[in-house]
């Protein structure tokens, strides 16, 4: 089947269909980064422009690399360098990118949406890199990638995700495409970091870790994102470990051979205990290095010429 | 009017042709020493097991087979969208090999032309060695089959295929006339 999306924008307008293309799409270019000449000239003559407006290393070298990986022209922006701080708004930022005629952006921004608001009004194919507390779909593919590898299938997975679910990007992407490939979706977190309605999307809330964790394939810890939140959220980090932080003796609830994914970066002794992060259960570099093969697949698929309909999302 | 439709060659035409193929490999390299199969997904992929197998008949040696898959190295992205990309998986080392390029039907040779670029991105092999079973022609580039089942001469609007049972086995090659 055809992919037939100009922008990734997020999971939520992605067919379970269109899922299981791009990991199978990652899957065929993991060997390319096994070489040791790791390029090929798939994308030769494309010219991919990541501008990040929030802070980013994982993510942007990942993306920088997988461009490159394909021989496309990758060029950096961030917004400590770039004109915003001088005033410039979103759209004159975009227009002035479009003159220089990329074909891809790949966009971080702390608004929700600001990567929707691109794609309607400009040319180029929009990969959102992560949008405020909205999406963050190239984590969530890279996750399911992850997790497929480490269990074969994603269909009927019992997947555990604990944090602050409200800030995180992470989470609802992972919720839309894991309740599309039919995994069951277990969330749990502070009451101040669950939000209402949350379960709409088609997963259930726990009140205690415990439970959630209990009988768990996949046991994904969220980053307290402490620059996002007022000190209002939790009373304080010891406490947030205690009651739901991931440490063996709760890791013990889960299946004997689940696993442990963290999106980074880590707080080492805050949501994840030191012991966990680096034992064998843990695939937290697994998914790193699944990030750049997932991105590879991304930038292909959206590469795919003018043959697109350009109303398709 | 419909399709008009010819069978070219049958399962045991095809069987011969590629056994004759196999000896032709072996004549020509004087053995199997160094000689590796690989073949281009999908079609080719087929058909390099099926003269690894042969070639296991006649000599008792197993030869090393790998497939490449020419998805990213195409010429014409832009103009037909994103194809699927299958694996390339090409299990042992191709530097100083003499490779056994495999694919079942040469036409334009641009093909041929990916899958060369792609064998080079990942070692240096000694040569590379063009065996098919079907030559339709109609080439493009400078490019020409040292191992040939069959030459068939076609009008560029027909189509040949070759079609495979569900164990990947050849059955047919089939000529299809618009």
């Amino acid at each position: 089947m055809a992919f037939n999306h100009k922008h990734i924008l997020g999971i939520e307008q992605l067919s379970a269909e269109d899922i299981t293309l791009i990991l199978d799409t990652a899957e065929s270019f993991k060997e390319i980064s096994l070489r040791p000449i790791k390029k090929v000239p798939t994308l030769r003559g494309k010219t991919v422009i990541n501008v990040f407006f929030e802070a980013s290393t994982r993510t942007r070298t990942s993306f920088e690399i997988a461009g490159k990986r394909l021989s496309a022209d990758t060029v950096n922006i961030s917004a400590s360098t770039s004109a915003v701080v001088k005033g410039e708004t979103l759209e004159d930022t975009a227009r002035n990118l479009e003159a220089m005629k990329p074909d891809i952006i790949v966009m971080r921004h702390s608004c929700s949406g600001a990567p929707h608001y691109l794609a309607e009004r400009c040319d180029f194919s929009v990969i959102n890199a992560g949008d405020g507390a909205h999406e963050h779909p190239s984590q969530a593919l890279l996750d399911l990638l992850t997790m497929r590898q480490a269990k074969g299938r994603i269909d009927g997975l019992i997947v555990a995700i604990i944090g602050d679910i409200t800030h995180s990007r992470v989470a609802r992407s992972n919720v839309y495409a894991l309740v599309k490939l039919g995994a069951e979706v277990r969330l749990c977190g502070p009451g101040t970091m669950l939000p209402p309605g949350i379960e709409r999307l088609g997963a259930k809330v726990f009140n205690s870790v415990d439970d959630a964790v209990t009988g768990a394939d996949v046991v994904m810890t969220l980053r307290i994102q402490q620059e996002r939140q007022g000190k209002t959220m939790l009373p304080s980090l010891r406490e947030y470990a205690m009651f739901y932080g991931i440490n063996p003796e709760r890791l013990k609830l889960a299946k004997p051979d689940a696993i442990v994914m963290h999106p980074g970066p880590m707080n080492r002794g805050v949501e994840i205990s030191s012991v966990v992060a680096d034992g064998p259960q843990n695939v937290i570099l697994d998914q790193v290095e699944n990030g750049v093969a997932v991105r590879m697949a991304l930038l292909y698929l959206v590469s795919g010429g003018d043959k697109l309909d350009q109303s398709a999302q | 009017m419909g399709k008009s439709e010819t069978i070219i060659l049958d399962e045991a035409a095809i069987s011969r042709a590629l056994t004759r193929i196999a000896h032709e490999i072996l004549e020509h390299n004087h053995g199997t020493e160094n000689v590796v199969l690989v073949g281009i997904r999908t079609g080719g992929d087929h058909l390099a097991l099926y003269l690894q197998k042969r070639l296991q008949d006649i000599e008792g040696v197993t030869i090393p087979l790998g497939t490449v898959d020419i998805t990213m190295y195409r010429d014409d992205l832009a103009s037909r969208g994103s194809l699927p990309v299958g694996k390339t998986d090409i299990p042992f080392p191709l530097d100083g090999k003499r490779i056994i390029l495999v694919d079942d039907v040469l036409y334009t040779g641009r093909t041929i032309r990916a899958a060369m670029d792609a064998l080079m991105d990942i070692g240096r092999p000694r040569n590379i060695q063009l065996a098919v079973l079907i030559d339709r022609g109609h080439r493009e580039l400078p490019i020409r089959p040292d191992f040939v089942g069959r030459n068939v001469p076609t009008a560029a609007s027909e189509q040949v295929m070759v079609h495979f049972d569900d164990k990947q086995l050849p059955v047919e090659v089939v000529l299809s006339k618009p």
